[in-house]
Order: C-alpha cells, then sequence, then structure tokens
C-alpha cells in the first residue's frame, strides 16, 4: 500500500518537474519562463519529498522532509518575485503578445507620482541610472 | 515496482535537468539563464531527495536541504545583480 502511493508520489513529482522544465524551455519570454518553472517546480518537488517521507517514514526523515517542503514553499515565490522585479528593471523583453503591463501604465499616468522614480522600466536605455 | 518507479523518477528528472540546462545555454537574456540555474538547483534537490528514498540514506535529506538554501541565496544574488544592471 505504502508503496503504491510512494511509487505514485514519485511519478507525479517527477512528471511536474519534467513540466517545469518543458516550461521553461518552450514558454516565450522571461517572464512566462519564470512562472512556469516556479509554479511547477513547486509542487514536483513537494510531492517528491512527500514520496520520500512516506517511504523512510521515521521521525527524523518525515521532519526534515516536512523542513525541506515548507522551506521550498517560503523560498521559491521570494525566489521568482525577485526574478521578475530585476528581469522588469533590466529590460528584459516581454512577448509581442502580452496584454496588461501594469507598472507601465501606473508610470505613465500623470499625477501618479510615479513618473520619474527610480523604479521604472526605461524606454532607452539609462545608463546614469545605474549607480549603487 | 517502487524499484523501478525509483528508477524511472531518477531518469525523468535527469532529463528535466538536461532540458534547463539547454535553457542556461541558450538564454538568450541573463534573466532566462537566472529562472535556468533556479530550476537546476529545485531540481537537484529533488534528485537528492529521490536517491534519499531509493538508498534509505537520510544524510541525503540534509544535502538536499543546503541545496535549496544556496539555490535561493545565488538566485537572489543574482538577480540583485542584474536588478543594477550590471548584467544587460
Amino acid at each position: 500500500m505504502i508503496d503504491a502511493m510512494t511509487s505514485a508520489l514519485l511519478l507525479v513529482g517527477a512528471l511536474f518537474a519534467l513540466l517545469a522544465a518543458i516550461g521553461l524551455l518552450r514558454m516565450p519570454d522571461a517572464f512566462t519562463r519564470m512562472q512556469a518553472s516556479t509554479k511547477a517546480s513547486t509542487l514536483g518537488v513537494g510531492c517528491l519529498l512527500a514520496a520520500t517521507a512516506l517511504q523512510l517514514g521515521d521521525v527524523a526523515s518525515i521532519t526534515r522532509a516536512v523542513a525541506i517542503g515548507a522551506f521550498l514553499m517560503l523560498t521559491l515565490p521570494v525566489a521568482s518575485h525577485v526574478i521578475a522585479r530585476a528581469a522588469y528593471l533590466s529590460d528584459a523583453p516581454l512577448w509581442e503578445g502580452t496584454v496588461v503591463d501594469q507598472w507601465r501604465e501606473d508610470a505613465e499616468r500623470p499625477g501618479s507620482g510615479h513618473e520619474s522614480t527610480e523604479h521604472s522600466r526605461s524606454a532607452p536605455r539609462r545608463p546614469e541610472a545605474h549607480g549603487g | 515496482m517502487l524499484e523501478l518507479m525509483t528508477q524511472v523518477t531518477l531518469v525523468i528528472l535527469a532529463l528535466a535537468l538536461v532540458l534547463a540546462f539547454a535553457r542556461l545555454v541558450l538564454g538568450p537574456t541573463l534573466p532566462d539563464r537566472i529562472v535556468a540555474m533556479d530550476l537546476i538547483g529545485v531540481l537537484t534537490a529533488g534528485l537528492i531527495v529521490v536517491s534519499a528514498a531509493a538508498t534509505a540514506e537520510r544524510a541525503f535529506l540534509d544535502a538536499a536541504m543546503v541545496i535549496a538554501l544556496l539555490a535561493f541565496v545565488g538566485t537572489v544574488a543574482y538577480a540583485r545583480f542584474v536588478e543594477r544592471g550590471y548584467g544587460a
């Protein structure tokens, strides 16, 4: 019974991890790649951890598996947010089919207070804004 | 059954690592490569976790924890580097 559940969890986790890698390879720009790889890899490694905890079954292993899982669930969204922000601010190209770019809309709306902030995507490159 | 499924899982994870490495080589921009490095770190942690289940070696779980931690710290460091405009 435990063997069957472990096998199923291992297969599901591996397939989600593969899906993350395929998404990373096939998606058109850095932002869609980031979201595909992060979401699928969270679930994939989560399933692998559940399978390992189930298979080993002692307190030390389950504790470590839960700790790794909690750590990944906490850090992967933060990492993907930081990557997306860095990609946007470093003028990474958006996919030509992109519909919504709310950061730009906010920056271009007059009186929003965001027009000339440091944190905006530059249409031409601004090498002088790169200090410190 | 479980033996076979573990082998299949390891092969699929290795294939996923190859695909992520292809994106790391292809780029085209630095953020793409950072995303690929992040995924490679997470997949390596997953591979070690499955190895821990396959060999019943508990110490591998500690290694997986360390690799997951280092992948996160490395990703944040690279992202800060790109955000300041050095990598474009």
